[in-house]
């Protein structure tokens, strides 16, 4: 008899995202779509989408979806979870929105231990915008506005966000996970089922940074992209578990 | 027959390769003959008969195009 | 229900807990920081949730969230806390989200003062944040009518889906006045929220909610502005209110909103001492702005001139040049800051405008 051994989850919809091709974006709404799945809890879920790459969020999480400010979806996760305690309610970032614009909303959501799941795209760069200098660019890194590469000296060096974050009282589970290569996939999905199992435990605060690429303003092919995480941001950017508690 | 059937659905397809890195049988390929509807060359199966299954190609695909059944 | 002395913010605190308001996400600024503390005693023994967020902008979209997900949600703020809430206010209507905002209106610009002042009028009325959109915006001039627009306030937010501001200044907030609650339900029909994020099922006769504001194609974003103008036609239309006082015969009209028209009155007694007959004409809503009632009454064949009266350098003077259209002359009091003028004052302009 015919077994199906992969098959998309219905709790992504039919429509073509309009990443560009490579773009781990789609890896990981698939990962996050297909653990809602196998949790259970996708008629619970509440998504809150960010201010860029990742901002046509609502068009393909096939669950209830709120758009919000640029990063202002903490704060915005917050309100929903405020109001739904029992709902599953996660913000899905990008760099900038994240790390940049809603660094104060991220810290104190995660402050307050608020019982919702940030997955967190770390891709070095503005995507949306047009390759823009991020706060996890990497020193050397050149972007549309560091046509140089990344100064130090000029503007620092690239914020770690899930160690700073592990450092948060209320943060109950933080991992640094990348979708490079199909083992990390792999591990990237078991963290962020892990991350959600977190908040329906009702524990704290959870994140999930994800390492990704992005071909286009990093100026590569797809597989370069990967090749190019491997060798330049694992190396700063450890992966593994930050804080469980 | 072959011990899987791997189902690619071409339209949706961007060409990317990344499920040609993944496959450890290296029994995925971008097409050398076909364009799809977006302009894209679109993955294919070269040997199906070598296909293990793993799914790695399609745990690898960001647009969830690749549908694999065991037979 | 017998008469008890409150403070302004706490009065409008518990009005709005009586007007079904459960959640309340601010941060702290004088002159209304008794409505946080008010709401952080009285929230959790009504079932609901008090947040004191990090920032201004937080709160802002905390209630954004709230809202979104079907809840009657407040938040309080002072003129530069509503400067930094004016991003969240403009994604509030764009996503068609009912809140109520209320502005204890102090001195600006800037950092400006913590007196009361009238300043914010064109931020509130004219827009504030971005794009083509305004909010119902109510300006009660006493405690009593603070305590009476608030059911009224959460009932036009969710009967048109829109943001609703309380735009009162520090003087109502601080002052303590005798007020009573009706405990009154609202007598308005308002519609189930099926639009609301609760989670979503396939199989349940309710479609994916999805909040948004972004309508990238120009065809949507058309579509998007034209629902809401056409919202804010049948708001003006049927929700503009005004109080029209003494006008009857009156030979000068003054204008003013809130705290303001309420000395307007103290000097329209005092004329009437000296045998001058003065009329108020005074906005209840600012927007939408009673421009018929303005015009009729300042247009009226006894009216020789208006006046109008501010805590500011002359905003809802525009509004009433434009309604009078130069048929009558119109002249203005007011200073920009926190003085706030009396009736003394108020009275001598008229006299010199009179002898002019």
């Amino acid at each position: 008899m015919a077994t199906t051994v992969f098959k998309k989850t219905p709790v992504l919809t039919d429509t073509i995202m309009h990443y560009c091709p490579g773009c781990g974006h789609g890896i990981v709404h698939r990962l996050v779509a297909e653990v809602l799945e196998e949790l259970g809890v996708a008629d619970k879920a509440i998504g809150v989408v960010p201010v860029g790459c990742a901002v046509f969020g609502y068009k393909y999480f096939n669950i209830d979806v709120m758009e919000a400010a640029h990063g202002r979806a903490p704060a915005v996760a917050t309100g929903i979870k405020r109001v739904h305690p029992n709902n599953v309610v996660f913000t899905y970032q990008g760099d900038g929105d994240l790390a940049s614009i809603g660094a104060a909303e991220i810290v104190h959501a995660a402050h307050r231990g608020e019982k919702i799941t940030t997955i967190f795209i770390n891709n070095a760069i503005y995507g949306m915008t047009g390759g823009q200098m991020a706060p996890t660019t990497l020193v050397g890194q050149k972007t549309t506005t560091s046509p140089y590469g990344r100064d130090k000296d000029h503007c620092g060096s690239p914020i770690r966000i899930a160690e700073m974050l592990a450092t948060i009282e209320g943060s109950a589970y933080i991992e640094r996970v990348a979708v490079n290569n199909t083992a990390n996939i792999i591990k990237a999905k078991k963290a962020i089922k892990k991350a959600f199992e977190t908040q329906i435990e009702r524990k704290g605060f959870s994140l999930i940074e994800v390492l990704s690429n992005c071909p286009t303003n990093w100026g590569m092919s797809a597989v370069e992209s990967m090749e190019w995480l491997e060798q330049n941001m694992i190396p700063y950017y450890p992966l593994g578990v930050k804080k469980e508690v | 027959m072959a011990k899987f059937t791997i189902t690619i659905n071409e339209d949706r397809c961007k060409g990317c390769g990344l499920c040609a890195r993944a496959c450890p049988k290296k029994i995925v390929a971008l097409s050398k003959t076909k364009i799809n509807s977006k302009g894209y060359r679109p993955a294919e199966i070269t040997d199906i008969e070598e296909c293990i299954g793993c799914a790695s190609c399609a745990r690898t695909c960001p647009d969830a195009v690749i549908e694999i059944v065991k037979n | 229900m017998a008469k008890k002395l409150m403070k302004g913010c706490e009065a409008v605190a518990e009005a709005a807990i009586q007007a079904g308001c459960r959640y309340f996400f601010g941060y702290p600024i004088t002159p209304q920081n008794d409505i946080p503390e008010y709401m952080s005693a009285r929230l959790p023994k009504v079932g609901g949730c008090f947040l004191q967020s990090e920032s201004e902008v937080a709160a802002i979209n905390m209630v954004y969230g709230a809202a979104g997900a079907g809840a009657r949600v407040m938040t309080s703020s002072s003129s530069p806390g509503i400067s930094l809430k004016m991003e969240g206010i403009s994604y509030l209507a764009g996503a068609e989200l009912p809140c109520v905002i209320v502005n204890m209106m102090r001195g600006g610009p800037g950092l400006g003062s913590i007196q009361a002042s009238q300043g914010d009028y064109f931020q509130t009325t004219k827009g504030g944040g971005h794009g083509d959109y305004h909010v119902i915006a109510l300006a009660p001039s006493s405690v009593q009518e603070a305590i009476d627009l608030m059911q009224d306030a959460f009932d036009l937010a969710d009967l048109y889906r829109t943001p609703v501001m309380i735009l009162a200044d520090g003087i109502i907030g601080q002052m303590m006045e005798p007020v009573e609650f009706h405990n009154e339900q609202s007598s308005r029909a308002i519609p189930e929220k099926i639009w609301a994020a609760k989670g979503y099922n396939p199989n349940e006769n309710r479609p994916r909610a999805v909040i948004n504001s972004l309508y990238i194609e120009n065809e949507e974003l058309q579509e998007l502005n034209d629902r809401l103008q056409g919202r804010y036609q049948i708001i003006t239309e049927t929700e503009t209110r005004c109080e029209l006082y003494n006008t009857e015969g009156a030979e000068v009209i003054l204008c003013a909103y809130g705290t303001i028209a309420r000395i307007c009155k103290s000097a329209i007694a005092l004329a009437a001492k000296e045998g001058i007959k003065v009329g108020l004409v005074r906005p209840i809503t600012i927007w939408p702005f009673p421009t018929n009632e303005v015009r009729d009454t300042i247009c009226g064949g006894s009216v020789k001139f208006a006046l109008d009266v501010e805590v500011n350098a002359g905003q809802m003077l525009e509004d009433i040049k434009l309604a009078v259209n130069g048929e009558k002359p119109v002249h203005f009091l007011g200073r920009p800051g926190s003085f706030v003028p009396t009736a003394d004052e108020i009275l001598e302009r008229i006299k010199v405008l009179r002898r002019a």
